[in-house]
């Protein structure tokens, strides 16, 4: 081998060339709209931004405001409740309707269509139509009292006290579907020989889903409560179809909350604090969920 | 994982006898069944009663006299606001949005995911995971410099910004779709191609496109159902005139001035709801899929 | 290391001083290869061993770290791989699943530009050679696994390339098959004269084809040279133990002049291949290599176990309470317990350095 007509290394730059002018939108996007968006929104917090974004700094000043306000208090206050019985609610239906379908039943399919139809129809469907399930008028509470239970009362969309359970009922019939498939896909995903192996050791069937499938149902469990919570944190369509935060304000939301802030009352600042706090809630979520999820798997 | 799975039913032992265990398990599917059915018959059974009968009885009862009006009603002539030319305005918008968002959602995610998947350069796992990040962000966070973007670039209130808007936000799902499509598929196809001699987009429009058929149609189906039945970029990105079907929806139902039509919200309801439905009963599994897809993991 | 069976007049495909890392992780060091025209080199080795990653580096479908690669005297190392003027086989096949047979064979020479007609006639002479006119117009998914692994085949052929490589090509296919594509890959490169670069974990396919086996582990060349020196002279512990089924005996020993001395037995080394010196040795037998009768001289040992296979047998024993097994054309049944005596052919063992592991 005399002839040594050696060549340069190509500069890393241009290797792949196409590949990297493929991946610019992707990039603009990940980099321009999701960071940048989101650091403009979070550094546009601290203004006094009004009819306006502007850079007048005013501290924390739209957070203490945020904090006084009652409509958002009620928001957060709403959101707790609607979050806290979505994730149990779902949670369980979802669940015991994954164990019942996993049955090696006849008409699976059938069932699971029904059960999960409601999550494909828009939350303005949704909530249109439970508003006329539980109109007091003529819906529920109106056929109740029909059959002879004069007293019974249950009018969510009238009454403030109770009406994120109005929600709540509306949210549980389209999303709990989607729970049960993505632990259906979790049960069908583990094992067969841990079926047979359970029966052979003899232990009922209720023993093995509490203590055998469930904990390796561990990370689709995970999985799936960080989407639903991502989920809870976003709720807007349904609550604006479904009450548009009434009565009253006694069913806002903090989604809706920034909304009106920043199209309705020209008060932009206070929809970006808002939406901050918004941003803030889901990162608690999703930061330890990824760091388990992404960091454990370069140990493992 | 999720569409192999629900072919091959696995769990319990299976029965065939009629036990009280089996009358548990389908008595108890029947009755939910039943409830999750409850809110579609009740939308058809009062969109097809007159006014008068809908403020008679209760809900639940069949229509007594079946008239089509509600329907005509909602469709050409049900009022938002100044103007009573039905929902047929925003059945038109949604198609004139989903079609495109849909096909350009998807062109530019598939393209990213056979980067992702074949190509790895410097950088891109960094990117893919923000993008990835970027997903669980509350659109609400970046929805003001988002106006703003769609301003400047003269787009705000038009079909053409709303696209853009669809195409943006709908990355990171549909990418994730295609990376975990393309790296499934072998390794050695796109070493054969490069030795063949075809570059990035040979690869891609001859090799890895045609066989993404099956992923791309779960694709359509999340994109279209998704898009179809956003209400809040509708609302923020668009002027009243190009207002999408589910917007519409919203503003005739909850609408503060005039008589409610109950049976005419409900058949508007049902015209809303029944693309997504349509799809959602024909592609079956495949919708499944397109759920799971962002649960399971890449 | 020039083999002197074939005379290579020019150097078909080199590589200089290949290194590869990814991050930290050193996968190739400094690889030396040059192979002359029409040679059939096999890389050879376990898995992580680099020796797909080298296939790769030459095909061009993996960014070198350092080093240089020429294919007949150019300088390849930074061009596209079908620059290179190689044409490549692989172990899922990977042909494309939507273009029919004639479809996977003319993409590459379409992608190139050339004439229809030119494409028609080398599609015409793979086909032929491979014997798969039959099937052309079929989709790669209605053909068996031999039937695509030959179209994966034909795919590199009609390129009309001087260099072949051959990633692992049977490993997909069943013992008989596999078996027959060996025989017929041979026949192939006797036919076209092209020089092959194979690789494979197969010790058996690396010994029936290869003109000379490079022996690969943990990224380094153990050995380059022609199977039979591989076998008879391996150049340390690791090639000895790699090559050869039952696996080379090692006992621990002593030198002393001509003599290996080991427990209480003394063993004449006259007419060992290689430099003897005095001092500890690690003494290297093949099962094979060593003869056995039930009474007589030689070194005691027990029978642990048999395994019949039919036209020969493999004897499981028990030396100085140490295992030792011993291949014999001779498919006597000895029971459990049965003593034999043991001598060793001197002259095809290898004796290796305990420190450094390598031969003597």
């Amino acid at each position: 081998m005399a002839r040594s007509n050696t060549q340069e290394r190509p500069s890393r730059l241009f290797r792949n060339l196409s590949a990297k002018i493929a991946a610019v939108p992707m990039i603009l996007t990940a980099m321009v709209v999701f960071v940048g968006f989101s650091v403009w929104t979070v550094v546009h917090s601290f203004t006094k931004s009004g009819l306006l974004p502007r850079l007048n700094f005013v501290g924390t000043l739209q957070y203490e405001r945020l904090w006084n306000s009652d409509k958002w208090l009620i928001s957060i206050q709403n959101l707790v409740i609607f979050g806290g019985c979505m994730l149990v609610l779902s949670f369980v239906i979802g669940f015991v309707l994954a164990c019942l379908l996993d049955q090696k039943i006849r008409y699976e399919g059938v069932f699971r269509t029904i059960l999960l139809y409601p999550f494909a129809l828009s939350f303005v469907v949704t909530g249109v139509v439970w508003q006329w399930m539980l109109n007091p008028d003529f819906g529920v509470q109106s056929i109740v009292r029909g059959i002879g239970w004069e007293s019974f009362a249950f009018d969510p969309l009238n009454n403030g006290k109770i009406v994120m359970f109005g929600v709540v009922i509306a949210a549980l019939w389209q999303g709990s579907g989607f729970v049960m498939v993505l632990l259906l896909a979790g049960l069908r995903g583990i094992d067969d020989e841990i079926w047979k192996a359970t029966r052979v050791d003899g232990v009922p069937a209720w023993k093995t889903y509490l203590f055998v499938i469930v904990p390796m149902l561990r990370p689709v469990f995970v999985t799936t409560l960080v989407i639903v919570t991502a989920g809870i944190v976003k709720v807007y369509d349904l609550v604006v179809a479904q009450t548009d935060g009434g009565p009253g304000i006694a069913s806002e939301v903090p989604a809706k909350y920034v909304y009106d802030q920043m199209f309705l009352n020209q008060n932009l600042g206070q929809g970006f604090a808002a939406s901050t706090m918004m941003l803030l809630t889901v990162a608690v979520i999703i930061i330890p969920w990824a760091y388990l999820e992404f960091g454990g798997k370069k140990r493992g | 994982m999720a569409d192999i799975a629900f072919v091959i039913p696995r769990g319990a032992k299976p029965r065939r006898r009629i036990s009280s265990r089996n009358v548990i398990i389908y008595g108890t599917l029947i009755v939910v069944a039943l409830y999750y059915l409850l809110p579609l018959y009740v939308m058809v059974v009062t969109s097809l009663k007159g006014l008068p009968e809908v403020r008679m009885g209760n809900i639940f009862s069949p229509p007594v006299e079946i008239t089509f009006e509600p329907w005509v009603k909602a469709w050409s002539q049900a009022c938002t606001g100044l103007n009573c030319d039905g929902l047929k305005r925003g059945f038109w918008n949604s198609v004139r949005i989903t079609v495109p968002s849909v096909f350009i959602s998807i062109l530019i995610a598939s393209i990213n995911g056979y980067a992702l998947a074949n190509w790895k350069f410097k950088g891109a796992e960094f990117f893919f995971a923000v993008l990835m990040i970027g997903a669980f962000i509350p659109y609400q966070v970046m929805i003001y410099p988002t106006v703003i973007l769609l301003r400047e670039l003269g787009l705000y209130g038009s079909l053409t910004g709303l696209v853009l808007v669809h195409t943006i936000f709908g990355m990171p799902i549909l990418t994730l779709l295609f990376r975990n499509y393309f790296a499934a598929l072998p390794d050695e196809l796109f070493k054969a191609a490069r030795v063949d001699g075809t570059g990035f987009w040979g690869i891609y429009f001859r090799i890895m496109l045609p066989l993404s058929v099956p992923i791309c149609v779960v694709a359509v189906i999340l994109q279209v159902t998704g898009i179809w039945n956003d209400f809040l970029f509708g609302v923020v990105f668009t002027k009243p005139e190009y207002y999408p079907m589910t917007v519409q929806l919203n503003n005739i139902v909850n609408t503060t001035t005039g008589v409610k039509e109950y049976n005419v919200n409900m058949a508007a309801t049902i015209l809303t709801g029944i693309v997504p439905l349509v799809i959602y009963f024909v592609s079956g599994r495949l919708f499944v899929r397109g759920i799971a897809a962002g649960a399971v993991k890449g | 290391m020039k083999d002197n069976k074939l005379v290579t007049t020019e150097t078909s495909l080199a590589i200089k001083g290949l290194q590869l890392s990814f991050g930290a992780i050193q996968v190739l060091k400094d690889v030396n290869i040059e192979i002359g025209q029409g040679e059939f080199i096999v890389l050879l080795g376990g898995s992580g061993s680099g020796k797909s990653t080298i296939l790769n580096c030459i095909a061009g479908l993996l960014d070198i770290t350092d080093g240089q690669i020429f294919i007949n005297g150019k300088n390849v190392t930074w061009k596209e791989p079908k620059d290179r003027g190689i044409g490549m086989v692989f172990q899922s096949y990977a042909l494309y699943p939507q273009m029919s047979v004639r479809g996977n064979l003319a993409f590459g020479l379409k992608n190139a530009r050339m004439p229809k007609d030119e494409i028609a006639r080398r599609i015409k002479r793979a086909a032929e050679i491979l014997q798969i006119e039959d099937y052309l117009d079929r989709k790669p998914a209605a053909l068996s696994g031999g039937q695509r692994q030959r179209v994966a085949i034909g795919r590199a052929l009609v390129r009309d390339v001087d260099v072949f490589l051959f990633d692992e090509p049977l490993s997909n296919l069943d013992a008989k098959l596999r078996a027959e594509l060996r025989v017929e890959i041979k026949r192939l490169h006797d036919r076209l004269g092209n020089t092959m670069v194979y690789v494979t974990h197969d010790q058996i396919e690396a010994m029936t084809l290869a003109d000379r086996i490079a022996l690969l582990r943990h990224g380094v060349i153990q050995q380059f040279a022609s199977p039979a020196e591989i076998y008879s002279k391996p150049v340390n512990i690791y090639v000895a133990g790699f090559i050869g089924s039952p696996s080379m005996n090692f006992i621990n020993g002593q030198i002393t002049g001509r003599e290996f001395a080991f427990n209480a037995h003394k063993v004449n080394l006259a007419g060992y291949d290689g430099h003897l010196r005095d001092g500890p040795a690690i003494l290297g037998v093949r099962p094979e290599h060593t003869g056995f009768r039930t009474d007589g001289p030689g070194i005691d040992a027990t029978v642990e176990m048999q395994e019949h296979m039919g036209a020969e047998s493999v004897l499981h024993l028990r030396l100085d309470g140490q295992r030792f097994t011993l291949r014999t054309p001779d498919d006597t049944h000895y029971p459990e317990g049965t003593r034999l005596r043991l001598t060793l052919d001197i002259s095809r063992a290898s004796l290796f350095d305990p420190q450094s592991e390598l031969r003597l």
